[in-house]
């Protein structure tokens, strides 16, 4: 028997998937915010010549690299609200599923980000921060002014994709019954008994919008390809 | 203005720097040679504490380099340094370049840090290229940029670690004109280089370096009419006589 599709049930169902499209996004920009913030102290913790300091964000990076996002996302989901409500003295039925995403997210790609500009600040010549210091710059300024602008510069093209990518896993969620945009489509389609549509227009959905980013990054990249 | 006693530094069981001792006095211009390798740009590295050294001492305008009491940001404020490689930041434009370390370190005034590096840039001949990035200059006008660069600073004395190494050979004499200058308007300095014809123009004493150590510290003059060391004859008979 051929399967016959039936897609009458997306239309009605458009304002609850767009609504898990803003909870994506809104997950997606806040572990690229504090992943890139997080990320930027991990990676100078990492090169810096105080041996605690690169210890921990050595360790940091490789647990965090050794372990599936998956995993990550159900401690956080099963961890981190009873220890966010305690500490806030919040009504233990408060909903903070987002809020543990979004910081298992955060924290998960900080160890990725760090790697990226960790090279990036590598890329810059040495003799820069050199030069630095022997312009009467403290470490901070030296970082801050001349050396982190040249190495985000050159890895603008390497923080994109790691966004895309980003914004790819953020269906992993579902784990958390939190309607983000995949869990939004599944849940619409279990309703309807329309799973395979569903799951096809979302996938369809994900694939425009990351092929989209990754053109714009190919085309950023040719466009400002350091000389 | 310098002074450098028994400084020697090694990397593990090799030394990069033998006892070395010499003085740099208000006013003097030093060359610093010798054969790759032989320790002088360590050497000059050490003068503002961007190499540190495991015994000896350098005093820089009575201030010990070595000394971990030493705030050596504020000193370095006051050392200007050229490097070999120019050093530019490649994401300012040469006007920020000549501002930024004066707005920053030293707390002027925006304006009053790019009047001061204008006037400099004119000084070094390069007025025309205030707006432009470093990518955009040959190699010898960014190295006359980064000459400016740390004369906006006011410096005490400069540093000049192989400034025209780097760069084409028809590039190396407007570098030299203005360092050239420089000396002749009364600045310390003490330049690590091979040119033995800015040497012979405007040095005071030549410095010749070897395996870490000083083997000659002699008048200009002495050194080049009758160098002691069989080393240093062997040196200047090789990139004098072509």
């Amino acid at each position: 028997m051929v399967y016959e599709f039936d897609w009458s049930s997306i239309p009605g169902a458009l304002p609850i998937l767009w609504d898990g499209m803003a909870v994506s996004l809104e997950i997606t920009l806040i572990a690229i915010v504090v992943g890139i913030v997080w990320g930027t102290l991990l990676a100078m913790m990492r090169l810096s010549s105080i041996k605690p300091l690169s210890l921990f964000a050595a360790g940091y990076v490789n647990l965090f690299r050794a372990i599936p996002l998956v995993m990550v996302l159900l401690w956080f989901f099963l961890i981190v609200p009873r220890f966010i409500a305690d500490l806030f003295g919040l009504p233990p039925n408060t909903d903070l599923r987002l809020a543990s995403a979004m910081i298992g997210f955060a924290l998960f790609e900080s160890a990725y980000y760090s790697e990226i500009i960790r090279a990036g600040i590598q890329s810059v010549p040495k003799g820069q921060m050199a030069a630095c210091q022997a312009l009467g710059m403290t470490y901070g300024q030296a970082m801050r002014l001349v050396i982190l602008p040249q190495a985000f510069r050159n890895m603008v093209p390497l923080l994109l994709t790691q966004a895309i990518i980003l914004f790819q896993d953020t269906s992993l969620v579902y784990v958390s019954a939190l309607a983000d945009f995949f869990g939004a489509a599944y849940k619409v389609g279990d309703r309807d008994g329309r799973l395979v549509e569903l799951l096809l227009f979302a996938g369809l959905v994900y694939f425009v919008l990351c092929f989209a980013a990754s053109m714009l990054v190919k085309h950023l990249q040719k466009k400002y390809q350091p000389a | 203005m310098i002074q450098i006693s028994h400084v020697s530094k090694n990397y593990g069981s090799f030394d990069v720097l033998k006892d070395c001792s010499t003085t740099v006095s208000k006013g003097e211009v030093i060359v610093v040679c010798g054969p790759s390798g032989s320790g002088k740009s360590t050497l000059i590295k050490c003068v503002n504490g961007l190499e540190p050294f495991q015994s000896g001492e350098i005093i820089v305008n009575g201030t010990s380099v070595g000394d971990p009491k030493t705030n050596l940001s504020k000193l370095r404020a006051h050392v200007g340094m050229v490097f070999q490689n120019f050093e530019l930041f490649p994401h300012m434009s040469i006007t920020q370049n000549l501002a930024i370390a004066q707005v920053k370190v030293l707390g002027r005034q925006q304006d009053e840090a790019i009047d001061k590096g204008l006037k400099l840039l004119d000084r070094v001949g390069l007025k025309a290229h205030a707006h432009k990035f470093p990518g955009q200059l040959s190699g010898g006008q960014q190295q006359r940029v980064a000459i400016a660069r740390a004369l906006a600073m006011d410096p005490i004395c400069m540093l000049f670690d192989e400034p025209t190494s780097a760069l084409d050979p028809e590039m190396v004499n407007e570098v030299l004109d203005v360092m050239t200058e420089l000396a002749q308007e009364g600045m310390t300095m003490m330049c690590v280089t091979h040119e033995m014809g800015f040497a012979r123009r405007v040095a005071n004493r030549v410095i010749f370096m070897d395996h870490g150590r000083i083997v000659e510290d002699d008048e200009k003059e002495a050194f080049f009419a009758n160098p002691r060391s069989e080393r240093a004859q062997q040196f200047l008979a090789k990139i004098l006589h072509h």
